[in-house]
């Protein structure tokens, strides 16, 4: 019988959320490496109980851990993040040189075909991969080699690579990226890369045509259209329907253009799903009210989806790795709050409940459908 | 044979329970400690100290003896009571908020 694993990393473990393909009925295993901040963790599409997570700590460094069983037992794996060649420098918020240092995993994308291949973005702003299960750790260095490295600086939550996205039908195509640098495009499998930013507008740069500097939150693709991107900028929802080439905002009716998180329902390519969130200090929902807002035509035309959802007193964050669809028949919807509720719709997002109310922060959701 | 006590998240990364003893061929030193424990216990590369300089992370500390040891330098001679495993060699996760 089909079924839905959802893997949440918190502030302080991961969390294994399980369920039939009703969804009603969930288990909750964890925390798993309490105390530790788990900025990521996702399953193989090769091998679905094939797991990778990202742990962290301000003490003790960054670990990888790996599971071959779903998520119920973990071997901790290499932690070796070291930069290719001499790092150099980027820019820092004063607008000087600041050498590269790492800090921590945000995300783990693993391959399409293959469970010993992972990508890891980073901060400082850097793309890693395995291709022994996560023992050795190499950068592609043509990234931060593309020569806009020393302009790239760091948003308010570091200078972090936190979208990864393979082109399911090329798999030299990879798009990735950087808070603030913005987005970028590989078509050679990570050797050399260019900056795809043109039709974004960010207040602070003067430079409408600017090539880099842009606070690029999170990027969506469904993949039976990989030309088409689904951005959810620090303002504006964009859109390309070029492979990142140009970029044209769907932000339409929606109450506000800034949040984090967006993705791409499993079954109709056109429909997708943002969180509205207050900027720029507050980072709230607006009016205290949690809605998920759903369009159906791309962007432009948005509708709000709060059926279930806390409608008044309600000031948690919605971030950027926090939302997940699955592939059953009827696309289900998940979420994941700072203020620890894990919130899944079954129905395409018309209706939500709470799987779980009471975690830590949550700083990702990811979900694997299981048949 | 010197006693080390690990603090209670890196206990859990390594699998062990308790003190863990190690046993030294050359100079009693914090670093020759670490290249033994990461060579038994390789996840507890870099959350000590740094993969490659060798640094000590600055949220992690070295007690013996009801001393401070964390500036003595990697390669400063532990305390006897250490070497002879009267006392143990602590390492902690420094009090830093969260």
């Amino acid at each position: 019988m089909s079924g839905v694993r959802v893997l949440v990393g918190t502030r302080k473990g991961a969390f294994v959320l399980t369920a039939d393909g009703k969804r009603e009925k969930w288990e909750v295993s964890g925390p798993h490496f309490a105390g530790w901040e788990i900025y990521h963790v996702k399953g193989s599409p090769a091998d679905p109980n094939r797991l990778y997570a990202s742990q962290s700590s301000g003490w003790f460094g960054q670990q990888i851990q790996r599971s071959k069983d779903g998520g119920n037992t973990w071997e901790p794996v290499g932690n070796k993040f070291v930069y290719e060649g001499v790092p150099g420098t980027h820019q820092w918020y004063d607008g000087t040189p600041h050498p590269w240092e790492f800090k921590r995993v945000w995300h783990l994308e693993p391959s399409l075909s293959d469970p010993d291949t992972v990508y890891a973005g980073i901060e400082d702003a850097a793309m890693f991969r395995t291709t022994d299960g996560g023992a050795n750790w190499n950068e592609l260095p043509g990234l931060r080699g593309h020569g806009s490295g020393p302009h790239w600086s760091p948003g308010a939550g570091g200078m972090c690579l936190h979208t990864i996205i393979l082109d399911p039908k090329n798999p030299a195509r990879m798009f990735i990226a950087i808070s603030a640098a913005g987005a970028f495009r590989t078509d050679d499998g990570g050797k050399s890369w260019k900056p795809i930013n043109k039709g974004l507008r960010s207040e602070q740069i003067p430079d409408p045509n600017a090539e880099v500097g842009h606070c690029v939150h999170r990027i969506a693709m469904h993949r039976s259209r990989p030309n088409t991107l689904f951005m959810q900028k620090h303002w504006d929802v964009m859109r390309s329907d070029d492979a990142g080439d140009s970029w044209r905002e769907v932000s339409g009716n929606l109450p506000t253009d800034f949040g984090f998180p967006i993705d791409v329902h499993a079954h109709e390519p056109e429909t997708v799903y943002v969180v509205p969130i207050t900027s720029d200090s507050y980072h709230y929902p607006p009016d205290g009210k949690l809605r998920v807002y759903r369009s159906k035509t791309g962007g432009g035309e948005w509708e709000p989806l709060s059926k279930g959802l806390p409608q008044k007193d309600c000031y948690v964050n919605v971030l950027r790795d926090a939302m997940a669809v699955d592939s059953l028949d009827t696309c289900g919807v998940y979420f994941g709050t700072t203020g620890g509720q894990v919130y899944a719709s079954a129905d395409s997002g018309n209706s939500w409940m709470p799987i779980v109310r009471d975690l830590p922060a949550v700083l990702s959701v990811e979900v694997q459908t299981l048949q | 044979m010197i006693r080390v006590v690990l603090p209670t998240h890196l206990r859990l990364l390594a699998g062990v329970q308790g003190e863990v003893e190690v046993t030294l061929t050359g100079p009693a030193t914090c670093a020759a400690v670490l290249d033994v424990l990461e060579t038994r216990f390789p996840m507890l590369r870099g959350a000590i100290r740094d993969h490659v300089t060798h640094k000590r992370r600055p949220f992690v500390r070295f007690f013996a003896c009801e001393k401070d040891l964390s500036h003595e330098g990697p390669d400063a001679p532990l305390p006897e009571a250490v070497v002879t495993g009267s006392e143990p060699l602590l390492v902690v996760g420094a009090m830093a908020g969260g």
